[in-house]
C-alpha cells in the first residue's frame, strides 16, 4: 500500500546512494534569470553540456519591469542578468520564453498553462514555489543553484527522501473563503516550520472541490510551512484542465497517459508519517499581521498578546510587531492601507483576476490606495482582455500591468515604500520582501479587492 | 570545494527565530551573475540603515562578537530557495551555522557550499546564547569526523546528525556533480527501462 507521493517518488529512483540520498530522475526543469546564471557558469567551467536540453525551459520573470517591457530594461544590472539568461539559452540550445515572447510569464504560471506540468512528473526549479505544480499530482520542489547545475548536467538530483504528511480538509468551505484562506489558516495552525522535512498530500472534500487554479494556490504555499512540496491526486478536474494544452499528450499518447495518471492516488490503508485534519467550514477569510506567513488570523480577529507566545519566540514576536507598527491584541479590520498587489505565482492566474474584478465591478478604487494588478503571464493578460475584465477594472480605476513576479519580491521598480501597508495576494510577508521597510499583509484576491475599494482592511 | 576541518572558534549569537533567506540576503542583491561578493550584504537590512551606515544594535556590527560560527534561533533559513543566502554566509566567513532547526532547502544549499549546518537541542541552543552573553569570547568546537559540538565554556557537548554521503563529501571537498557525472550509465539505464516516460 503506497501513498501518491511514494508512487511518484519510486518511479523516479535511479539509484540509492549507500548511507546517503536518493538519485532522483527529473522530468521537467524550469529556469529563470535569478537562480540560474551561476549554474550555467559552473557547466562552462567543468566543460559540460546540458544532458537533456528538451526537458528544460527558461523564462524571465523575477527581475523584469511590469511597464514598458518593449523597451530595453533600464536597470543595467537587471538587463545584464536577463541577457545572460538569453545567452545561456542560445549557448546550451534551450527553449527560452524571453521578454516579448507570447509564452513569457511567471515560471509557475506558464508550466501549467502550456501543459508542461503533468501528473506523476518530477519537476524542479531554482525557486521555492515550484511546489505549485504539485496541484497536478507531481512531485515538484524548489532547489538551489548548485542543484540547478546538477539537473542541467545529469537530469538528476540527490535528495533525501522526505517524510509524508496528509492534510485533510473535510467538509465544505464557506462563501468568500478560498484556497488562499485555507493555506493561511493551515500555516497559522502548523507554523512556518511545521511541515519542514515533509512532503504533503492535500485531501478531503474541500480540496476535491477546488478548481485547478485554487489547487495551485494551495500547493504553492506548502513551502511557507516548511514543506518541500505539496501535491493533490489528479482527477477529472486535473485531466480536463490539461487536455488540449500545447505540450499535453495527444491522441493515443493521451489515452496511455490517462490510464497511468488514473493510478496516481494514495491506496486505501496507506500510512503517512503524520496526518492532520481541518474542518473546512471553520475557515474564515484570513489575513496576516506579522512578518512570516505563519502569523495569520481571521480578518476580524485580534493579534495575539505576549502571553500567548513561548519564551524563545518573544524576541522575534516583538521585533515582528514593531516592524509592522502593530500592537499585541490589536484588531486590524478597519485599518487604513496604502497599496494593493494582485499577482504572483500564488494568485496571478485568470481566476484570481475574475474574482477581484467581480468584487470591484461598479465600485471605485479608494483614492488612498495605489493598486498594482500584475497578471502571472501574457496568456493570463490576453485572457483578461478577451473576457473584458480590463474594461471593468478600468472603469473602477484600476490598470493592468505587464506580467512578472513584480512586487512579490520587489527586485524591479515595483517596491512598496518604507512604512507603507500593502494588502498583497503574494506569498511572503517577510521584512523588506516588498521593498525595504514595506509592511505586507497577505490575503486572498477577494480580501485584496475589498481593501482596494474601501481603502482599509474590510471583511469581503 | 574546500575540505571541512575541525573548528574551534568564538561565535556570533543571533537569537532570532524563523530567520528567512530574505533577511539573510534581500532580493535586490540577487542581480549578480557570479557567486562572489554576497558576504558584504549579509543581513543587509538588519546591518545597515537607509544611508548604508552600520546599525549599532546589530550583532555583526558589534566588534565584541566574531568568529567562524553563527548560532541562530530556531527554523533558520526558511523561505526562498536562493542559494545566495549560503553564498552570503560563506562569503562573510562563516563555516558553520548552528540552530535547533533548519529549513530544508537552506540546509542543502549550505552543504553544497561546504558550510556545515549543525542541529542541536533547544536547551543547548539556549545555553550557547547564555554563554556568549556572559563571555563574548566563549568558543565552540565543531568536529565533523566525530559529529560533535562542544560548548567550551561549560564543557557540554552534543552529537549531531549528517548523512554519511554528505559527511564524506564535506571531509573530502567533493560535490554532488562529481558523483552524478560518474553515474551516467545508471541514468541512461533508467531512461531506457522506465515504465512511463514523458
Amino acid at each position: 500500500m503506497k501513498t501518491l507521493f511514494d508512487k511518484v517518488w519510486d518511479a523516479h529512483v535511479v539509484t540509492k546512494v549507500k548511507d546517503g540520498p536518493t538519485q532522483l530522475y527529473i522530468d521537467r526543469h524550469l529556469c529563470h534569470e535569478v537562480t540560474s546564471p551561476q549554474a550555467f557558469s559552473g557547466l562552462r567551467e567543468r566543460g559540460l553540456k546540458v544532458f537533456r536540453p528538451e526537458q528544460t525551459t527558461l523564462t524571465a520573470d523575477h527581475n523584469i519591469p511590469t511597464m514598458g517591457q518593449e523597451k530595453p530594461i533600464r536597470d543595467e544590472i537587471s538587463r545584464f542578468q536577463v541577457e545572460t539568461l538569453a545567452k545561456n539559452a542560445r549557448d546550451f540550445g534551450l527553449t527560452y520564453y524571453g521578454l516579448g515572447h507570447s509564452k513569457n510569464g511567471i515560471v509557475h504560471v506558464i508550466g501549467p498553462e502550456n501543459g508542461f506540468t503533468q501528473p506523476g512528473m518530477t519537476i524542479v526549479c531554482g525557486d521555492s514555489h515550484t511546489s505549485t505544480h504539485g496541484a497536478f499530482g507531481a512531485i515538484a520542489f524548489g532547489i538551489g543553484t548548485s542543484e540547478v547545475e546538477m539537473v542541467l548536467a545529469s537530469q538528476c538530483i540527490l535528495q533525501t527522501r522526505p517524510k509524508t504528511m496528509r492534510i485533510n480538509f473535510e467538509g465544505k468551505l464557506n462563501e468568500n473563503v478560498g484556497a488562499k484562506d485555507m493555506a493561511l489558516y493551515m500555516i497559522s495552525q502548523l507554523t512556518t516550520g511545521g511541515a519542514t522535512g515533509y512532503f504533503v498530500e492535500y485531501a478531503g472534500e474541500a480540496v476535491r472541490n477546488l478548481t485547478m487554479e485554487q489547487r495551485m494556490t494551495l500547493c504553492n504555499l506548502s513551502i511557507e510551512m516548511g514543506a518541500r512540496g505539496g501535491l493533490i491526486a489528479p482527477d477529472e478536474t486535473t485531466f480536463n484542465y490539461i487536455k488540449g494544452r500545447q505540450f499535453a499528450p495527444k491522441d493515443e499518447r493521451w489515452d496511455e497517459a490517462l490510464a497511468y495518471w488514473k493510478t496516481l492516488k494514495t491506496d486505501e490503508g496507506a500510512v503517512f508519517d503524520k496526518e492532520v485534519t481541518f474542518d473546512a467550514a471553520k475557515i474564515p477569510p484570513m489575513i496576516t499581521y506579522g512578518t512570516n506567513p505563519g502569523m495569520g488570523m481571521p480578518i476580524d480577529g485580534t493579534i495575539p498578546t505576549l502571553d500567548d507566545i513561548d519564551n524563545a519566540g518573544k524576541i522575534s514576536f516583538e521585533k515582528s510587531l514593531k516592524y509592522m507598527g502593530f500592537e499585541p491584541g490589536e484588531k486590524l479590520v478597519g485599518k487604513q492601507i496604502d497599496y494593493v498587489f494582485l499577482g504572483s505565482c500564488t494568485n496571478g492566474r485568470i481566476e484570481d483576476f475574475r474574482q477581484f474584478t467581480d468584487y470591484v465591478k461598479g465600485k471605485k478604487k479608494a483614492d488612498n490606495v495605489t493598486a498594482w494588478l500584475v497578471p502571472g503571464s501574457w496568456q493570463v493578460r490576453r485572457q483578461i482582455k478577451d473576457e473584458g475584465l480590463d474594461k471593468i477594472l478600468q472603469e473602477a480605476g484600476f490598470e493592468i500591468r505587464q506580467p512578472g513576479c513584480s512586487a512579490c519580491l520587489a527586485m524591479n521598480d515595483d517596491k512598496v515604500p518604507a512604512g507603507k501597508y500593502a494588502v498583497s495576494t503574494s506569498n511572503r510577508n517577510f521584512e523588506g520582501r516588498q521593498g525595504p521597510g514595506a509592511r505586507t499583509i497577505l490575503a486572498s484576491p477577494l480580501v485584496a479587492a475589498a481593501a482596494a475599494v474601501n481603502g482599509k482592511i474590510t471583511q469581503p | 570545494m574546500e575540505k571541512f576541518k575541525t573548528i574551534t572558534s568564538t561565535y556570533v549569537p543571533l537569537p532570532i527565530e524563523n530567520v528567512d533567506t530574505d533577511q539573510i540576503i534581500p532580493a535586490r542583491f540577487l542581480k549578480a551573475t557570479t557567486r562572489e561578493g554576497f558576504g558584504d550584504n549579509l543581513f543587509s537590512d538588519w546591518r545597515y540603515d537607509k544611508e548604508g551606515n552600520p546599525k549599532e544594535d546589530f550583532v555583526l556590527n558589534d566588534p565584541t562578537y566574531t568568529g567562524e560560527v553563527l548560532v541562530a534561533g530556531k527554523n533558520f533559513g526558511s523561505g526562498s530557495s536562493r542559494e545566495h543566502a549560503a553564498w552570503a554566509i560563506g562569503g562573510y566567513g562563516f563555516k558553520v551555522v548552528v540552530s535547533s532547526f533548519f529549513a530544508d532547502i537552506f540546509r542543502n544549499n549550505a552543504l553544497n557550499n561546504g558550510i556545515l549546518p549543525v542541529v542541536i537541542s533547544d536547551e543547548f541552543l539556549s545555553e550557547l546564547f547564555a554563554s556568549s552573553s556572559k563571555n563574548p569570547k566563549a568558543t565552540v568546537t565543531v568536529n565533523l569526523e566525530e559529529q560533535t559540538i562542544v560548548n567550551n565554556e561549560t564543557g557540554r557537548s552534543e552529537s549531531f546528525e549528517i548523512n554519511a554521503y554528505k559527511k564524506d563529501c564535506l571531509l573530502k571537498g567533493l560535490d554532488d556533480i562529481d558523483f552524478l557525472m560518474s553515474n551516467r550509465d545508471k541514468i541512461l539505464e533508467y531512461e531506457n527501462k522506465r515504465a512511463f516516460s514523458y
